[in-house]
């Protein structure tokens, strides 16, 4: 065996802290190493035109790459060593950066420990064999859970593409949050004069199917090959027959909250979200309707003109196959009147989320684009916006930043302004205002000399009710003293979580996800769309808190990776799998038993007898079957017992 | 046998953290991780990539999932001299192969109490679940754990 080593600088993020040139020479003295060396980037052009090179002159059959995280370069090198003729699976690293030299200041003391992760990487390189990728064909269908503006982006990109797209929505429209936007920054644009024709391109596109009330349940399968249940919630009518005329929400006695509007007033326990909905069909809240709760009112039956209500639906399942998923689930707000009781905690009446005064601002909210007390309906006279709440606050567990809500309330500042004239007295308390975008700083500066809005800095430390009014409480940092503001309305720039249900969404797609829920990109920079489940994307805000630019810029990039993968007809399998010494199989089962992916299948040998054979392409290679089989029958292509075996064995060696 | 809970070995420098009170080691200890790819080994990374400083005593072997974990291999590693041993995981219903972890909380509550059986007192073996994005966390685990087998010191001779 011929193993070269080549231990990386990695500038000085490596050779900073470890000596480098000292495990390079010291590698020598390893069995069955005949090559050193120590590049300053390794996985620079010249980094790995050094290894290709050291394979052919001095005939190497194994490489040790000793640099960052095989999370980071792994695929890298294992493509260096294939261009020299070499299998890629011959090819170990040794991770001296992310799990030495970034953690360990000490100079001494990080060349010891590189070492030893050098020494059992060489250890497992002798353990290591030829594998060869196998083929699957892939199914070019899309699922894309989620229909707010990153769902329509990417169904609209991959449906022009020419794949076959499903966008799974778990309310009865698509549009999501920008649907309930009034206007959008910093161009004042009419929030639904751009989305609702997008909205409309997806429920006509020839290549877009819409399957909204509706929620993912069970994913199984990989990359190329998933399956997917989706239960199709009871809507209590027809929507075959439903024509969206509205008449049965009007007729409609029992009243239900509107969620829509933010909960600002109500709807009817029968409903339409909004009259540009997409698709536009009424559904019951069963827990509001008079019938479902009392056994008498039916009058929705009555009035319908298409004869579309069924109090008997049930809900249904389907199982479909797609070859990619995008999670696009978004965001709901943060549930500030559960964490702010110093803000009234959701008690004082004229005390609003940011997202409740978008539905107020808007024409065809609860007020009709109206501006208005909530207590009193009389017009306010002073608007108060607080910036961070549920934001940049670790004392509620929301330390990060969410984004929008600087530009948000500077938006809702001009339109306060715009709506109850000039005079309006409209303050805006902020810790720092972060405008980073295309012509934002522009903006802001816009709504504070052009229109007058009044930036105070410092945060508000509590909100009361005296005569009629909401007194705000807080200090104005730059002059260094208290300030008190009767007001008349009081605006929280509420902050954005991800969508209820997304960690559960995750745990079924098998993708990681942070403490908040936010779901885990492959790599931030590099791999901003991907997840570490092939097959699996992400757009928006399910990712982090983005706005509408970027959210759209991210589904459009996540749509063109999808196209990249499907634009192939077969998939190469990694070949890191199980695999079955039928000779000492006794023919238990248990594998069968425990694979999560059912690869291990009973086949039948020319003697009659059964033994397991695991199917290559099912195989995800993650060993559980190894570790269960009863007598170590079975063995992991690239993690085999003997190679972690000797990796202890080679790091324990000077212990006793 | 049951080892000795400090150890009384004399002679060179001590470079661990030294307990105060009798029976200083003469050696830092050295601690044998086993984790997977997709949480732990990740969770790892994140906590480089964020310079989460750690004591140096751990080395750390990646296998695809912790169901791929055979007790043996504590085991092993035991007998070959680890003063411990460190399992870490994805969460519970975070596993990347659906249920590996569960198939693996089950074997290391029963190997716990097996080493426990064999002298090795529980401090010198954890199990535990850091994801992918709990670099801190990682960097917690590793610290305490490290620091609690430096108190006891180093393994006298081969206990198994």
């Amino acid at each position: 065996m011929r193993i070269g080593v080549f231990v990386c600088h990695c500038g000085s993020n490596i050779a900073g802290t470890v000596d480098v040139a000292e495990l390079a020479k010291r590698a020598l003295t390893l069995k069955d190493v005949v090559y050193s060396d120590h590049p300053m980037y390794t996985c620079s052009e010249p980094g790995q035109a050094g290894i290709q090179q050291a394979i052919k002159d001095k005939k190497l059959d194994r490489v040790v790459v000793s640099a960052c995280s095989p999370h980071m370069h792994e695929q890298t090198f294992r493509r260096t060593v294939e261009g020299a003729g070499m299998n890629p699976y011959l090819m170990e690293m040794a991770n001296i950066r992310e799990h030495c030299s970034w953690i360990h200041p000490d100079m001494a003391e990080g060349t010891e420990k590189a070492w030893e992760i050098i020494k059992m990487a060489v250890a497992k390189a002798r353990q290591l064999e030829p594998l060869y990728a196998n083929e699957v064909s892939v199914n070019k269908d899309v699922l894309i859970i989620g229909g707010g503006v990153a769902g329509i982006q990417a169904a609209l990109d991959l449906a022009d593409a020419g794949l076959k797209v499903t966008i799974v929505e778990k309310e009865t429209t698509i549009g999501g949050t920008m649907a309930k936007l009034d206007k959008t920054f910093p161009t004042i644009d009419c929030s639904a004069c751009i989305l609702t024709p997008r909205m409309v391109d997806c429920s006509q596109h020839e290549n877009i199917t819409l399957m909204t009330y509706s929620e993912v349940e069970k994913v199984s399968g990989y990359v190329g090959n998933f399956t997917v249940d989706i239960r199709r919630k009871a809507a209590m009518v027809d929507w075959n027959k439903c024509v969206g005329c509205d008449v049965c929400v009007q007729k409609c006695p029992a009243k239900a909250p509107n969620l829509f509007d933010e909960g600002l007033e109500p709807t009817k326990a029968i409903y339409i979200p909004f009259p540009q909905a997409v698709p536009k069909r009424a559904a019951i809240q069963v827990d509001y309707c008079r019938y479902f709760q009392t056994g008498k009112c039916k009058v929705c039956e009555r009035v319908c003109p298409a004869g579309a209500i069924d109090y008997e639906q049930k809900d249904t399942s389907v199982t479909k196959e797609f070859g990619a998923i995008v999670v696009a689930t978004g965001l709901e707000v943060f549930p500030w009147e559960e964490h702010y009781s110093e803000y009234g905690g959701g008690k004082i009446k004229d005390v609003i989320s940011g997202l409740q005064y978008e539905r107020m601002l808007n024409a065809s909210g609860p007020y009709g684009g109206h501006v208005r007390r909530m207590s009193d309906g009389a017009d306010p006279k002073t608007v108060v916006f607080i910036q961070c709440v549920g934001s940049r606050d670790e004392s509620v567990n929301r330390p990060y930043c969410s984004s929008v809500c600087c530009m948000y309330t500077a938006k809702q500042a001009l339109l306060t302004k715009d709506h109850c004239g000039m005079d309006t007295d409209v303050y805006v308390f902020y810790i720092d205002i972060r405008a980073t975008g295309k012509g934002y700083e522009e903006f802001i500066k816009r709504v504070q000399t052009e229109f007058g809005v009044k930036y105070v800095r410092g945060r508000v430390s509590k909100l009361y009710e005296q005569d009629g009014k909401v007194m705000v409480r807080g200090t104005d940092t730059l002059l260094g003293e208290q300030v008190e503001i009767p007001a008349d309305l009081v605006v929280l720039a509420s902050g954005i979580q991800p969508a209820d249900g997304a960690k559960q969404l995750a745990q079924t797609l098998n993708i990681s996800y942070d403490e908040f829920g936010f779901m885990k990109e492959g790599h931030p920079k590099l791999r901003p769309v991907e997840t570490n489940t092939a097959g699996v994307f992400l757009a928006g805000v399910c990712q982090a808190p983005k706005d509408i630019p970027a959210t759209v810029a991210q589904a459009s990039g996540t749509a063109s990776k999808v196209i990249g993968l499907l634009a192939k007809d077969k998939l190469k399998t990694s070949p890191q799998i199980a695999v079955v010494n039928q000779k000492n199989c006794v023919s238990c089962w248990k594998c069968i038993e425990v694979c999560p992916f059912s690869a291990p299948e009973k086949q039948e040998l020319r003697d009659g007898t059964y033994k397991s054979h695991v199917i290559e392409t099912v195989c995800q290679g993650c060993g559980i079957c190894v570790a269960t089989c009863p007598v170590n029958t079975i063995e992991l292509k690239g993690f085999t017992t003997d190679a972690i075996l000797d990796q202890i064995e080679e790091v324990l060696q000077s212990q006793l | 046998m049951a080892e000795a809970t400090n150890n009384q070995a004399s002679g060179a420098a001590t470079t661990g953290a030294a307990p105060g009170g009798a029976g200083a080691p003469d050696r830092p200890v050295k601690v044998v991780g086993i984790v997977c790819n997709w949480c732990s080994y990740a969770g790892a990374d994140t906590a480089g990539v964020g310079r989460f400083k750690q004591p140096a005593n751990l080395r750390l072997i990646r296998v695809p999932c912790t169901g791929r974990i055979d007790p043996l291999f504590a085991l092993k590693a035991f007998e070959k001299g680890a003063d411990g041993v460190l399992i870490s995981g994805c969460h519970p219903g975070d596993c990347h192969y659906s249920e590996g972890n569960y198939y693996a909380r089950r074997k290391f509550e029963l190997a716990e109490r097996m080493i426990h059986h064999l002298g090795i007192p529980p401090e010198r073996f954890k199990w535990t679940w850091v994801s992918a994005s709990e670099g801190q966390r990682w960097q917690k685990v590793v610290t305490e754990f490290v620091a609690g087998v430096q108190k006891l010191g180093p393994r006298e001779g081969k206990a198994l």
